[in-house]
């Protein structure tokens, strides 16, 4: 069977089988690699180890903006251990810049840096410690420069350029050319619709910076191979689109460059843009040794793009019955200094800004800047979160100058199938937006006052503040907040979006095994799991090994943008079918002539055997297969789209949206400003489960991502220097165990007719309506307007 | 410097280390036992917990030095410490340095009467995990896993110490690991799970 038989790195997750199992979709089967990584043998990228194996280390800009007037490298190359001494003068390769739409981005600084933590230099050694104090050693005379913070200082007259001489595609339709990307979204009339509004509501909304903080920092191991090429084992969510980066910059075609997926520690989209990669091979080529770089913590916080911070206005109105009438609004995203994702996350916040309401009359725009701020991409919602921030605080503002319920005023509103989007888009499959908020709404709420009512079993930890004793009560009250969300599955506005699956099926022991080969991102998600069901539904077999994921199979996209289940799922199911036919085809010509169903029924393939749609078994898999295999890769691509017109931003440009609703009770002490979520309930559409394990355990961590976001998680950059000053876990506070709430999911299965099994991609939507749904609750209970995340104490006890 | 001291079982010798490596360095880069997770460094995350002489510490802050002559017992080692616990029991007889505090834990000489046992490394068949790794598996409360090992040392000591915990006490017995996937509902599940189990083995 075709395994990967490297022998490289000490145990890259390899084969996975699933004996003795029935295991098909829809039943909520267990990771194929749980076993490895509940006994520590999983490896993870950091954990990759080669005989005579050098460490290497990136040395980054202390400065936000500045000239490089110049570096001296030879203290650090004259130290014990040290092997090489990487700058812009050593890159082998014309092409110096990479980038996931523009090639905006320098492998390492060339003359000027644009933001705080900036690669400017590489060092190999023989210890990590070593690496990194030769990376100290190098001395770099930096001449600052005038600083781009914000969209005041980036648009000012005269302000610098962080991109000079733009040839990009976007700079011909951009005002100015600190703009990445513009996107209108024009729609009937504002001006005659505001005539209908009884009541009008305007909101400014500011949405702090996020990071992914996956718990496994960047970190791979690049192998130097005998033909001059180099092997790469690496976390990341897209191999071909880093190879297609990668290869450019090291001067070498792409087949000399061999990725294979190493163990991922979480990504939530900070593992889209390349970060160690190009180094850690550039290191490896130049000493001609496996070098291993990880970064640690600190230096992850640099190592990949963050959600874009952003600032919205929104205006709209509504008639005194309720409906809205009305929406404008100015979407500007902080896209920091290279471009990343900002292009299609400008096309998403624009498309995305409205919800999932109906509404006829809109006036949208949406821009991302280019600053000196740390560059921001992709991250989990990606572009529509910072939307649903704003817009459902607008409908709580409607519905409270109403006088109405919050979550009628929103259901009243609803979009449903066959609503016509801000973009001249049909809404085709079911949109059961009310029915999300209904369900959220009914569920009985949890006790109130625990710590009163529960006399001596009262416990302190369950209150604001918790182990820390710093309430038992007194100033403490609660509130209930509601949100909804919409987001795009899949890669819109005409790119190409595909995937590709191999799949071998042949008799091994006396028994059918299905192989499947992607090149899919397994990041936590649970796409590997997900594989093996199709393939056991698909061909009726109990075994199947899924082959690690790498380069010498076509592309699987990206893992992300809730896509891989829908896309690498249906590539999977489009080649077991292919697969399944060939099956059919060598039946039929062994056994054909011996029974008439073979030509006449419909033929199913389960337990191993080839039956009718009737239950007659007509062969044994293995009686058929005997000695062949058949081995086929396809790609599958879903329903094209196009790209939103630049000047109306009509188009179909999605493939498929996603809804998910959260209801959050809150309690805070107003005293201190402490909040403590109470539970977070949540409802969501998944067309169809495939394995309701991961998908439950899916939106409890989007919800949590969202949670974070509300109430504590911010990368703060000094607006005076644009350093980032909490690059830690000490300083940048993901949620904790005891700072998330219970979390009851309800979900739904509505096909989408258009999709494979009818699923929708889901991994998204629950991180939208969950940031605010908790601050709702928290204005419910505080009476405090706030239109900030996250939420610090000063902003509910006065004292900002 | 040598540093000489037990790991899972075994007794263990590492050479040339210098003196400001850490305990999880020592372990992941010389040992070769990279279940302990370098998620931040700094004794913020948990993904590094392991058992020293009985006490769950994030062995990024415990310099390598510290350990001479003392027992460590990381995921790796998980299911056998725990099996050997179950069949000598522990009766919270801590050594004296062994600072495994009032509770109860896991003595240095407990600790080094088992051995740990070679598993599959690639299929992970033939593993016995342990209540709390099973556990862990069936309530789905792994996905990148990252947390996972850090999450298990440090649920098994709680539950050593406590076979049925509330909620809040889970919490607060977890409340120094960090997990971004899971939002830590079925992390609950699997301890909940894992102390049930545990009182129908009694």
């Amino acid at each position: 069977m075709a395994q990967n038989t490297r022998t490289v790195p000490a145990g890259t997750p390899t084969n996975v089988t699933q004996k003795h199992t029935k295991g098909g979709i829809g039943e909520s089967t267990l990771r194929p690699d749980g076993t490895l990584k509940v006994t520590g043998e999983f490896a993870y990228s950091s954990d990759m180890w080669h005989e005579d194996m050098l460490w290497g280390q990136t040395l980054r800009s202390t400065v936000a903006h500045a000239e490089i007037v110049s570096i001296d490298i030879s203290e650090a190359l004259a130290m014990p251990g040290v092997y090489s001494v990487l700058t812009y003068d050593d890159l082998p390769a014309e092409m110096k810049n990479y980038g996931l739409e523009i090639q905006d981005t320098p492998v390492l600084a060339h003359g000027r840096v644009r933001h705080h933590g900036e690669p400017v230099a590489l060092v190999a050694a023989d210890h990590p410690e070593t690496a990194r104090r030769a990376a100290a050693k190098i001395k770099i005379e930096y001449k600052e420069l005038p600083l781009v913070t914000d969209e005041a200082s980036a648009l000012a007259p005269g302000a610098p350029l962080i991109h000079e001489g733009r040839d990009d595609h976007h700079i011909g339709h951009v005002p100015h050319p600190n703009i990445v990307h513009r996107q209108p979204i024009i729609r009937g009339n504002v001006e005659e619709a505001r005539k209908r509004a009884d009541v009008i509501v305007e909101g400014e909304y500011t949405f702090g910076m996020q990071d992914q903080a996956f718990l496994g920092p960047e970190s791979g191991l690049a192998v130097p191979s005998e033909d001059g090429g180099v092997e790469l084992y690496v976390a990341t969510q897209w191999l071909h689109s880093d190879l297609g980066q990668i290869a450019p910059v090291l001067g070498l075609p792409p087949e000399k460059v061999r990725m294979t997926l190493s163990g991922v520690g979480g990504a939530f989209g900070g593992r889209e843009d390349i970060s160690m990669q190009i180094h850690a091979c550039l290191l490896a080529l130049a000493t001609n040794k496996p070098v291993k770089i990880v970064y640690n913590r600190f230096e992850s916080f640099f190592g990949h793009v963050h959600r874009h911070p952003a600032k919205l206005y929104y205006e709209h109105g509504a008639t005194k019955d309720g409906k809205l009438t009305h929406m404008k609004c100015k979407i500007v995203l902080d896209g920091g200094a290279y471009a990343s994702a900002s292009p299609a996350v400008v096309g998403n916040a624009s498309s995305l800004s409205v919800g999932p309401y109906v509404l006829e009359d809109v006036d949208i725009e949406a821009i991302a800047l280019y600053t000196n701020n740390p560059p921001c991409g992709a991250m989990r919602g990606f572009g529509a979160v910072q939307a649903c921030f704003a817009y459902e605080a607008q409908m709580d503002k409607l519905a409270a100058k109403l006088g109405m319920d919050p979550v009628e005023f929103r259901q009243l509103n609803a979009m449903e199938m066959g609503t016509v989007m801000p973009t001249g888009q049909v809404v085709d499959a079911p949109a059961p937006v009310a029915e999300l908020l209904r369900r959220v709404k009914a569920r009985p709420l949890p006790p109130e006052r625990q710590w009163e009512t529960a006399g001596e079993n009262a416990d302190v930890r369950a209150l604001p503040g918790g182990l820390s004793n710093t309430t038992h009560g007194e100033s403490v009250v609660r509130g209930v907040g509601y949100a909804v969300g919409i987001k795009n599955v899949g890669f819109s506005e005409g790119f190409d979006d595909y995937s590709t699956a191999r799949v071998r099926l042949e008799v091994i022991n006396g028994e059918p095994v299905a192989m499947v080969h992607t090149a899919m991102a397994e990041v936590g998600q649970g796409g590997i799991t997900v594989h093996a069901q199709i393939a056991r539904t698909e061909l009726g077999v109990t075994q199947v090994t899924i082959h690690p994921a790498d380069t010498q199979v076509g592309s699987a996209g990206s893992t992300s943008a809730s896509r891989q289940t829908y896309m690498t799922g249906g590539a999977v199911k489009n080649t077991c079918e292919a697969v399944r036919e060939a099956l059919l085809e060598i039946g039929r010509r062994k056994n054909g002539s011996y029974h008439p169903a073979w030509a006449t029924a419909e033929l199913l393939l389960e337990g191993g055997k080839v039956v009718t749609d009737g239950g007659e078994v007509l062969a044994d898999i293995a009686e058929i297969l005997e000695d062949e295999a058949i081995d086929l890769e396809l790609e599958y691509r879903h329903h094209p789209t196009v790209p939103f017109d630049l000047v109306t931003g009509q188009g179909n440009g999605h493939v498929q949206y996603t809804f998910a609703a959260h209801r959050a009770v809150v309690e805070v002490d107003t005293e201190l400003g402490l909040v403590k979520v109470v539970e977070l309930a949540t409802a969501q559409d998944v067309g169809k489960a495939l394995n309701m394990l991961s998908v439950v355990g899916q939106i409890q961590g989007g919800t949590t991502q969202g949670l974070g976001v509300a109430i504590m998680e911010e990368i703060i950059v000094d607006p005076k220097t644009a350093k980032v000053r909490n690059p830690s876990f000490t300083d940048y506070l993901i949620p904790t165990i005891l700072d998330t709430p219970t979390i009851p999911v309800d979900v739904l299965e509505l096909a989408d007719p258009k999709a494979p099994y009818g699923l929708r991609g889901m991994g998204e939507a629950p991180t939208l309506s969950s940031t605010p749904a908790v601050i709702a609750a928290i204005r419910q209970a505080t009476g405090l307007d706030i239109n900030k995340t996250p939420i610090r104490p000063e902003m509910l006890t006065g004292t900002l | 410097m040598r540093v000489n001291f037990t790991v899972n079982g075994r007794p263990q010798e590492a050479d040339d280390v210098w003196e400001g490596e850490s305990l999880l360095y020592v372990l992941r880069e010389r040992m070769g036992l990279p279940g302990s997770k370098n998620a931040c460094e700094q004794g913020e995350c948990g993904s590094c917990t392991v058992r020293l002489d009985g006490v769950p510490v994030c062995s990024c802050l415990v310099a390598a030095g510290q350990v001479e002559g003392r027992d460590v017992v990381t995921v790796e080692g998980l299911a056998e410490f725990a099996k050997q616990r179950d069949e000598h029991g522990h009766g919270g007889a801590c050594g004296t340095g062994g600072g495994c505090g009032s509770k109860g834990g896991v003595s240095l000489d407990e600790a080094k009467r088992w051995q740990s046992k070679p598993g599959d490394s690639q299929t992970g068949e033939g593993v016995e995990l342990s209540n709390i790794q099973q556990a862990f598996i069936d309530a789905g409360a792994v996905q990148c896993g990252f947390c996972t090992p850090g999450l298990l040392v440090q649920a098994d000591a709680l539950l050593e110490e406590n076979s049925s915990p509330s909620d809040q006490d889970i919490r607060e017995a977890l409340s120094g690991n960090l997990c971004r996937c899971t939002g830590y509902e079925k992390i609950l599940d699997a301890v909940r799970l894992a102390a049930a189990r545990q009182s129908e083995a009694v």
